[in-house]
């Protein structure tokens, strides 16, 4: 048998798609003009799907930095953070966050998946219950699998159903670790932390708190969901990614627990990979200087989502949530939802295409993200081109 | 319970399969050796919610771990039936 005839249904299904949109999964950015345009098929395109919500890629404090780090360190560290992998700027950069955080001990990771997995795999084993949302990141069931523990899911967004959880294996002595995101990346929809806390709390159970897309988001210093819910003292274990707000590479995760060091010898995510390049770790810094020197990337990044959630509403758009950063289009079934992407792209604007299993309920999406560096000029353009082709997707929508 | 554990396999596998009528598009006779891909083509996504509803109903946990041999409608019971025994 061939080594991939498992997975010929994909292959066929992947090649339809193909046929009716072009690759949604493998555009190519044919050169990039700033945080909110790039060339793609030769057409100037709005980016309106990148998760760049502070604008930061192009910012020259954060470029000067990161060049200047690769003339003083050079290209990359060739080796993980257990050899020769661990620089000065690692140190500086793992005590800043922990300051930004305000938790005892931060550590940097690769990526941001790696930071969920390698900081799941370090805390739990074998022995141990993790109760993760049902809609968790695919590094976060990643992880669970890594660790060998029982995995357990409950409802999404759920307190009520993740309690009966907690209840039913109340009477056994196994730590339990449960596992919610600040914002959801596919509806963009916020966990409500301060109620997660109260039943962790109740059962005696560990909270940790993926705050990928949230970071730089939320809370009055950008610190995530659990700032802006006033809990994040009860948060036992927080990760985070510098992939999105930051606009670089590498994810962190950070607690107050006095034993948290003994990731870095027990987590095979962060021992066995080449540690972030030094140009990472200057850009991520001098991000991380921006997010708190200058709040207005925030609230601009907030006006501009709510500008461009009631302008979507008002086309007869659905939205999946709430104004957030994160937009959230539900389409009728693939074919509407792959028509309506190549359709925006003929337009020149890029959104993220997501379809199941990569989604909630097997839902069919276009997903947005809005930057603070999106102008004025170009949400009007957005929404334009939006209406334009709304007839025609809604047409498609309403028909499937 | 009196009944002999054959009798209470057969009532768990009855309900479990009303729970999948649901997802019985085309109608076929659910038996214990109905594979719930190939003969009910419940994806991995429908698959976990089914396991949720199936969670609701008996008052159980079925973890990830477990949840990923189930192949047959015999499996889930199989699954089922451990889980209530705690
Ligand atoms: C919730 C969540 N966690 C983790 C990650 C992984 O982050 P990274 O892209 O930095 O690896 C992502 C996004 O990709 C995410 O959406």
């Amino acid at each position: 048998m061939d080594i991939f005839e498992k997975y010929r249904g994909l292959i066929a299904r992947h090649d339809r798609m193909l046929e009716a949109a072009g690759d949604p999964f493998n555009v190519c950015m044919e050169r990039l003009i700033s945080p909110t345009e790039a060339i793609i098929d030769g057409k100037r395109t709005i980016l309106f799907g990148t998760n760049n919500y502070l604008g930061l890629t192009f910012d020259p404090h954060c470029i000067e930095q990161s060049a200047a780090a690769v003339r003083e360190q050079g290209t990359g560290t060739t080796g993980s953070r257990i050899a020769n992998g661990t620089y000065k700027s690692h140190r500086d950069l793992e005590t800043e966050i922990a300051g930004y955080l305000g938790k005892r001990t931060a550590l940097v990771f690769s990526t941001g998946y790696q930071a969920n997995l390698g900081t799941l795999v370090g805390l739990a084993g074998p022995d141990d219950i993790i109760l993760i949302d049902a809609d968790s990141h695919a590094s976060i069931y990643d992880g669970c699998k890594l660790t060998g523990a029982t995995v357990i899911r409950f409802r999404h967004n759920n307190p009520a159903d993740l309690d009966k959880r907690l209840a039913r294996i109340e009477n056994k002595e196994q730590v339990k670790l449960v596992v919610v995101e600040g914002i959801y990346s596919m509806f963009g929809d916020m966990a409500p932390i301060a109620e997660f806390v109260d039943v962790k709390k109740r059962h005696g159970a560990f909270l940790m708190v993926d705050e990928a897309h949230s970071f730089g988001v939320s809370g009055d210093h950008g610190r995530g969901v659990a700032e802006a819910e006033g809990v994040e003292a009860d948060v036992d274990f927080v990760v985070g990614t510098f992939s999105k707000s930051l606009g670089a590479i590498g994810g962190y995760a950070a607690s107050d627990h006095p034993d948290f060091d003994t990731l870095r010898f027990v987590s095979r995510p962060y021992m066995f990979t080449a540690s972030p390049s030094p140009a990472t770790a200057a850009s991520v810094r001098a991000a991380l200087e921006c997010m708190r020197d200058r709040p207005e990337l925030r609230t601009r990044l907030w006006e501009n989502a709510r500008r461009i959630h009631q302008g979507l509403e008002a086309l007869g758009f659905e939205t999946c949530s709430p104004a957030s950063p994160i937009i959230a289009l539900r389409m009728s079934d693939e074919v509407a939802a792959l028509t309506a992407w190549r359709r925006l792209l003929d337009h020149g604007i890029y959104v993220n295409l997501a379809v199941p299993p990569g989604t909630p309920n097997g839902v069919c999406l276009l997903r947005c993200s809005v930057s603070a560096a999106h102008s004025n000029a170009q949400i009007d353009e957005i929404l334009r081109r939006f209406g334009e082709v709304a007839s025609e997707i809604l047409t498609v929508a309403d028909a499937g | 319970m009196t009944s002999s554990p054959e009798n209470h396999r057969d009532a768990l596998t009855g309900k479990v399969a009303e729970l999948l009528e649901r997802y019985n598009k085309t109608g076929i006779a659910v038996t214990a050796d109905t594979d719930l891909s190939a003969d009910l083509d419940i994806d991995s996504v429908s698959a976990m919610d089914l396991i949720m509803e199936i969670e609701d109903h008996f008052d159980i946990d079925i973890p990830v771990n477990m949840a990923a041999d189930i192949r047959k409608v015999g499996d889930l019971v199989a699954v089922v039936e451990q889980q209530l025994g705690g």
